[in-house]
């Protein structure tokens, strides 16, 4: 991948733009204010109270409304060559709970998202094994399957943050993020379907894509939580996320989860290939760099208010929002601030509270109409505490690109307009 | 042919197959008990009630028949349902005793022969965490009779990875000036004759001492640790687009030509599978093991300041003053993107089209055989410059009439401030000063926003000067 943290091209765009576009909202609440005249809303006829709506099949594979039309990925062109080796966010201020919708989840590509036959598509073990073999899509459908929530985040996620408050909005930030159930083949059942030899310290797994995709993972991960997946939220895979089938490491970087998984080696050294040697090394201060940082640190971020989804109900009750994982456990605590940091509180956590998965928090407040610093911060069940992007910057410095889960800040003012700033 | 000094970095070792891999056995051991620890006090510290409830229940469970599963599936299901609504403190207590159980049980499913009984092992591991449902317990000795063995022929279709230690590489062999040749062919329109990269593409050559600086440029010679993972890379993922249509001498004339443009070996050197290993990269030793356990992950354990934590807060940076977020506005992403368009692909067909002959009839006092040499060296401006006849800016300003033009001197193309300052300064192109641009741009103009490394030779430098004479301003 060759994204460009700092170079940047400048855009047109006012960061009120978020504010403008959620007008109709501030309206409907003026209305509610102080009624005088009745509300056409409710005394008058509405078309679809009238007329009949489609019948069923209308759309045999359904749709969000029409009104959610802006519920889409989103990509910054600036960051990338072309848009085959490229990335797009999930929308994070606009989805709730913990689950992220197919057709929402952010896509990363290094060849193109790969159209495969899954009639023509095998999978093969091969190395260090009793017995190399190969299965069809009709052979791992009959192996044991497990279901599991699971986040997925690139480590480039909040990549571009590292020098600077940089982009607006929580989709640009933080959207490289996506939180799905999985049902898969536990890695181990199909390993030892092969059987390891004594030898088996580290598997390849490799994409059937352009790329053909490669990272070596150490074995104790691959018999310990690893699943062949192919299904996500209950369907097929899709295709942007590896049809038909991918792995799954949870809690690790997003880049490991190979996509169209076509083979997995095993051998007995890692084979140090692009994606962890070129990539996917943290680069320190000094010029040395980390390698095999496979695990994501807790992080967490406020998605509602956020650049792209301002206060538009002016002073009030209002509920804040967003959400937290960590790559090594739960999240059973969320602070959240609102004066910067000055004073903390714990967030009200909702939804299933699941090992490396997306975690909710809320935290209704009565709000003054005076400017906040918001900031959230995510404790995991390690103990760990998400670091300030200074105390990251200590041990890191900003060459890094990858796993910055610094604390995010959103400064909201007067008017209710979020914009993404560092603060002292 | 002397722009890269040649400096040799060819290490000969004793032994080939010493590539140090620094993840030992025992660095991995002890980092995976770390891991293990720290599990197993997360857990200890975060066994919840309904967990602990869950686990409970499950110990209780006897031995699993094959015909109850599915009941007891339901059942213990309600269990957790229950648990998760009404965590009970009490059972807390009885957790450990449920730790053993899954194991236990495991077993008990296991004991039975023939393919009815497999599906104990759904049950067998119990609900090891409260709403979560167990991982499918161990499965020593337990097969499925599943897939098929692999062919050899098959096996050596896919097997294409090369490790650091040479395992995986073919037999074959390519040398420096076979490289510069397929490389040009293949690779150039990316990634730049010498590596340095057209537009965005990443840069493949140079970055030698820039890890500490702000914009570190990773190059194989900069930053790889290995010279494996550029033939394996190669090898699997390029051309892109065309992935492995190399052959495999090509690859290997290829890898040999990106060392050379990473001042690594001298022209005339050739690589194969005999000496592979031993060509070691410069940054092989910049790396070391993750360690944030050591370090970063104490320190950010620590219980935070909840209350007064400080007097005054301020605002440091702002991410409106960058302003780099995409328009939301549908048609203006598609306006912007125009305008800023430095798309390398379309910006090649564009260059592609540009009618470059026109200045055949206006070489008045210019030899042609150099202008003709020029045209061909212009290949390696053409991805951001045109020339002739209803040239445009691209990535770069077009050419028509730049000698004698104001450095900088074109009203809607943006340069870069080297260039606004020239122009201030009033300084004109002129054979002298684009001479030496064209040798050494970022030497020349230092802060230039031309990526490009520089032509090679006076000659280049003369025919080009000689070529670009030829086109007017219009
Ligand atoms: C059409 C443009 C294009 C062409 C032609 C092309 N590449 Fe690439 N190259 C890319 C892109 C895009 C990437 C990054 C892919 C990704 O993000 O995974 C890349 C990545 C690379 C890398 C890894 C760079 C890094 O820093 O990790 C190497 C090495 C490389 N290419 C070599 C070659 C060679 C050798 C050829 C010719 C045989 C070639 N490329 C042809 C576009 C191209
Ligand atoms: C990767 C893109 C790129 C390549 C390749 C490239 N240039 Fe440039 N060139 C630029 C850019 C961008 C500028 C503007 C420089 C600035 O503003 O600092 C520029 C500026 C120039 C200028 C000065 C123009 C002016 O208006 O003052 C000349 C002359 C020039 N290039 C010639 C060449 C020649 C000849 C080649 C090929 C041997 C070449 N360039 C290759 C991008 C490129």
């Amino acid at each position: 991948m060759d994204m460009k943290f700092k170079g940047m091209k400048p855009s047109r765009r006012s960061f009120l733009t978020g504010a403008a576009a959620a007008g109709v909202g501030s309206v409907a609440a003026t209305v509610a204010k102080g009624q005088t005249a009745p509300d056409p809303a409710i005394t008058e006829l509405q078309d679809w109270q009238v007329y009949l709506g489609d019948g069923v099949d209308a759309a045999p594979y359904g749709m969000p409304s029409k009104h959610e039309s802006h519920v889409v990925r989103r990509t910054v062109e600036w960051l990338t060559a072309d848009n085959v080796s490229s990335i797009n966010f999930t929308p994070l201020h606009e989805l709730d709970g913990i689950i992220t919708p197919n057709g929402v989840c952010f896509e990363r590509h290094h060849g193109g998202a790969a159209e495969i036959d899954p009639a023509e598509h095998r999978l093969m073990i091969n190395g260090l094994v009793d017995k190399e073999l190969v299965f069809t899509m009709e052979d791992l459908m009959r192996f044991p399957r497990e279901n599991h929530v699971y986040f997925l985040e690139c480590a480039a996620n909040t990549g571009m943050e590292w020098a600077g408050a940089q982009l607006n909005g929580c989709q640009f930030t933080h959207g490289m993020i996506h939180n799905v159930m999985y049902t898969g083949i536990p890695l181990k059942l199909l390993l030892a379907e092969a059987g390891l030899k004594t030898n088996a310290k580290w598997i390849l797994p490799e994409g059937a894509d352009a790329s053909a995709m490669t990272r070596s993972i150490p074995i104790e991960k691959a018999l310990d939580d690893c699943l062949v997946a192919f299904k996500m939220n209950g369907e097929a895979l899709r295709t942007e996320q590896g049809y038909p089938v991918r792995l799954v490491v949870p809690g690790w970087e997003g880049n490991m989860w190979v996509k169209w998984l076509r083979r997995i080696e095993v051998g007995d050294e890692p084979w140090h290939h692009r994606e962890e040697t070129s990539k996917y090394t943290d680069l320190l201060e000094d010029g040395t760099a980390r390698r095999f940082t496979w695990e994501m640190d807790a992080k967490s971020v406020i998605t509602n208010p956020s650049p792209q989804a301002p206060l538009t109900h002016g002073p009030g009750y209002t509920v804040l929002t967003g959400v937290a994982w960590s790559g090594r456990g739960t999240i059973p605590r969320v602070d959240v601030t609102l004066d910067g940091g000055k004073n903390w509180h714990q967030a009200r956590m909702s939804g299933p509270s699941l090992n490396k998965s997306m975690h909710r928090f809320y935290f209704e407040f009565e709000w003054d109409g005076k400017p906040l610093l918001l900031q959230s911060r995510a404790h995991d069940s390690t103990g760990y505490v998400q670091p300030t992007k200074n105390q990251l910057r200590e041990w890191r410095g900003e060459n890094s690109i990858y796993h910055n889960n610094g604390i995010q800040t959103w400064y909201v003012n007067e008017k209710g307009e979020a914009e993404n700033v560092e603060i002292s | 042919m002397s722009k890269f000094p040649n400096q040799l970095a060819l290490v000969a070792v004793a032994t080939t197959s010493v590539v140090a891999l620094s993840v030992g056995l025992s660095e991995r051991a002890a980092y995976r008990a770390d891991l293990a620890a720290a599990e197993a006090q997360a857990m200890a510290e975060e066994t919840q009630a309904a967990e602990a409830s869950a686990v409970a229940e499950a110990a209780e469970a006897e031995t699993v028949v094959t015909e109850e599963v599915t009941e007891e599936v339901v059942a213990e299901a309600e269990v957790v349902e229950e648990a998760v609504e009404e965590p009970a403190e009490d059972v807390v207590a009885e957790a450990p005793v449920a730790e053993d159980a899954p194991a236990e049980e495991m077993h008990a499913g296991m004991a039975f022969e023939g393919g009815t009984s497999r599906p104990a092992l759904f049950v067998g591991a119990a609900w090891a965490e409260s709403h979560e449902s167990p991982m499918i317990g161990e499965l020593e000795g337990i097969t499925f009779d599943l897939g098929r063995e692999a062919l050899p022929e098959e096996v050596a279709a896919w097997n294409i990875d090369i490790r650091p230690d040479g395992q995986g590489l073919p037999v074959g062999s390519g040398d420096v000036w076979t490289g510069e040749e397929v490389y040009i062919e293949n690779c150039a329109m990316c990634h730049g004759d010498f590596g340095e990269a057209v537009g965005r593409w990443p840069v493949l050559a140079g970055g030698w001492d820039t890890l500490t600086h702000e914009d570190p440029v990773k190059t194989p010679g900069s930053y790889w640790p290995y010279l494996s993972t550029v033939w394996d890379y190669v090898h699997r993922a390029m051309p892109y687009g065309q992935a492995q249509s190399l052959t495999d001498d090509e690859v290997y004339a290829i890898t040999a030509y990106l060392l050379y443009l990473n001042n690594l070996v001298d022209d005339d050197f050739e690589l194969s599978n005999e000496n592979f290993t031993e060509v070691r990269l410069p940054n092989e030793d910049g790396f070391f093991m993750d360690d944030r356990e050591e370090g970063e992950i104490p320190a950010f354990s620590e219980e935070p300041c909840m209350e007064n934590c400080k007097d005054s807060v301020e605002i440091t940076m702002r991410a409106t003053i960058l302003d780099v977020t995409p328009e939301e506005e549908e048609a203006e992403v598609t306006e912007a993107a125009a305008e800023t368009s430095d798309e390398p692909a379309t910006e090649e067909a564009a260059a592609e089209e540009a009618p470059a002959e026109e200045g055949a009839t206006e070489m008045a006092a210019v030899d042609p055989a150099l202008v003709e040499e020029g045209e061909g060296v212009f290949r390696k401006c053409r991805a951001c410059h045109q020339v002739g006849e209803g040239a445009v800016n691209r990535t770069g300003p077009h050419l028509n009439g730049v000698l004698g033009r104001t450095i900088g001197g074109l009203d809607d193309f943006r340069y870069s401030g080297v260039f606004e300052e020239a122009k201030a300064a009033g300084e004109v192109w002129g054979p002298e000063n684009l001479g030496a641009y064209l040798a050494d741009p970022r030497g020349a103009m230092p802060g230039t926003k031309m990526s490009f490394a520089g032509l090679r030779s006076e000659d280049e430098i003369a025919v080009m000067i000689a070529y670009l004479s030829t086109f007017e301003a219009q």
